[in-house]
């Protein structure tokens, strides 16, 4: 038996008009053609996207669990980040 | 549309000595409701268990459409087919979702796929019951797939991420399948005698299967232990059961059928429905692939893939001839 594995694709669809496309899945597929048509078989049975992006998984490339703390501790102590740090007045009025 | 309790204790040990810490800082998030996710370190044993029970249900989804599939060309109407055939599709559906999860766990499909033909891997034993009738659609969408949505809402709130994602997406659509069935028990228990009487048998047939389908009494479970500390199975198999019957009884009683448990009644005290011994016999000889049709169904699941080979071929070879193509072609 032969042992050549169908590359696997991950689904990214948008739902509306304006929003951004949002990962939805995986899929296996031998080519980028088959990968869309399969998409959009599986994942938009009732009318769930406008488009869709199918994307090799092997060309995502992600940041690893372990370095969590390193990147993104830094910014919990940057409260002045948030419109929440200034006061204004009240009599200001919404700003 | 199903996953079961197929408790199987894991045999292996965690052995390397500096897992330990690592194991502790693991259920600490898991017991703070975090969602452990495919990349973070997890106890071997808990991928293993993971991998085991996500693609058993991921077979059942696949199994699963045998059953019904034997009827989308005898529906008895144009409503009924389209219907029951998107639902066979859903099935499909899940079937993929699942085996994307198992996945991410670093099992390949193809070896999860070659271990149910071979024989190796379980699936839900309910799929190894015949659908003689038509009124057999209605029932499994009732009561099969009601008793899979009891088992699976929990599941969306499993600690492992992608197997909880995938649970909502099923969970939603499951929904529709069970009204489709309940739909079809109803019109045939309006409909003529004859046609009551079919819906009537076919409770008959599948209420005890049904039951059956949340697994060994927890007295007899042996594995269900690891798995709530691990937070992927949040209630017992006899509660999930003793759920469902209260939560289906009086759907029946609102078709007019009766079930075949004489003893089933209401115990106003606990406000359950209390219901008759299961034969576990029966349970233990359909996951030995004594069932009425288990050989039926993996022969078929077996022929269905020996016939798409030449297709998968086909997609591959032409995909890399694509590939071979100098730039310009492709430009």
């Amino acid at each position: 038996m032969s042992r050549q594995l169908t590359p696997l694709w991950e689904v990214f669809i948008r739902s509306r008009n304006g929003l951004a496309h949002k990962h939805v899945g995986s899929l296996h597929a031998a080519d980028a053609t088959m990968a869309l048509q399969a998409a959009r078989d599986v994942y938009t049975r009732r009318g769930e996207g406008l488009s869709i992006w199918v994307v090799p998984s092997t060309a995502i490339v992600a940041s690893d669990p372990v370095d969590k703390d390193m990147l993104f501790e830094p910014t919990g102590t940057k409260i002045y980040r948030h419109p929440s740090f200034y006061e204004v007045p009240e009599d200001v009025g919404h700003m | 549309m199903y996953t079961q309790a197929l408790n199987a204790a894991d045999k292996q040990q965690d052995a390397r000595p500096e897992d330990a810490e690592r194991a502790a800082r693991f259920q600490a998030r898991v017991d703070a409701e975090e969602r452990i996710e495919a990349n973070d370190w997890m106890p071997e044993a808990y991928r293993r268990t993971l991998i085991r029970q996500i693609s058993q249900h991921a077979h059942s989804e696949i199994v699963g459409m045998l059953p019904e599939g034997n009827w989308i060309r005898r529906a008895p109407s144009l409503r009924r087919k389209a219907a029951l055939l998107a639902k066979v599709q859903d099935e499909g559906g899940h079937g993929l979702y699942l085996y994307a999860a198992a996945e991410t766990l670093g099992a390949a499909r193809e070896d999860l796929v070659d271990q149910l033909l071979s024989g190796r891997a379980k699936y839900s034993s309910i799929f190894n019951y015949p659908t003689l009738t038509w009124a057999d659609i209605g029932a499994i969408g009732w009561l099969v797939d009601g008793a899979a949505i009891m088992n699976q809402i929990p599941l969306c709130r499993c600690s492992y991420g992608p197997y909880a994602r995938a649970m909502v997406r099923i969970c939603k659509e499951e929904s529709f399948h069970q009204r489709q069935g309940y739909e079809i028990m109803l019109t045939l228990s309006r409909g003529s005698e004859e046609q009551r009487a079919m819906a009537q048998d076919a409770l008959n047939r599948w209420w005890w299967p049904c039951l059956m389908m949340f697994g060994p009494p927890d007295s007899a479970s042996q594995h269900s232990d690891t798995s709530t500390m691990w937070k992927i199975k949040r209630f017992s198999n006899d509660e999930l059961r003793q759920k469902f019957v209260d939560a289906t009884v009086p759907q029946g009683h609102f078709l007019g059928l009766t079930f075949p448990d004489p003893t089933l009644h209401y115990d106003e005290a606990n406000g359950h429905w209390v219901f008759g011994e299961i034969n576990w016999e029966e349970f233990r000889q359909v996951l030995a692939g004594n069932g009425p049709c288990n050989r039926e169904r993996l022969a078929a699941r077996r022929q269905a893939h020996e016939d798409g080979a030449w297709v998968r071929e086909a997609a591959m070879a032409y995909a890399a001839k694509r590939k071979a193509r100098p730039m310009r072609e492709a430009a």
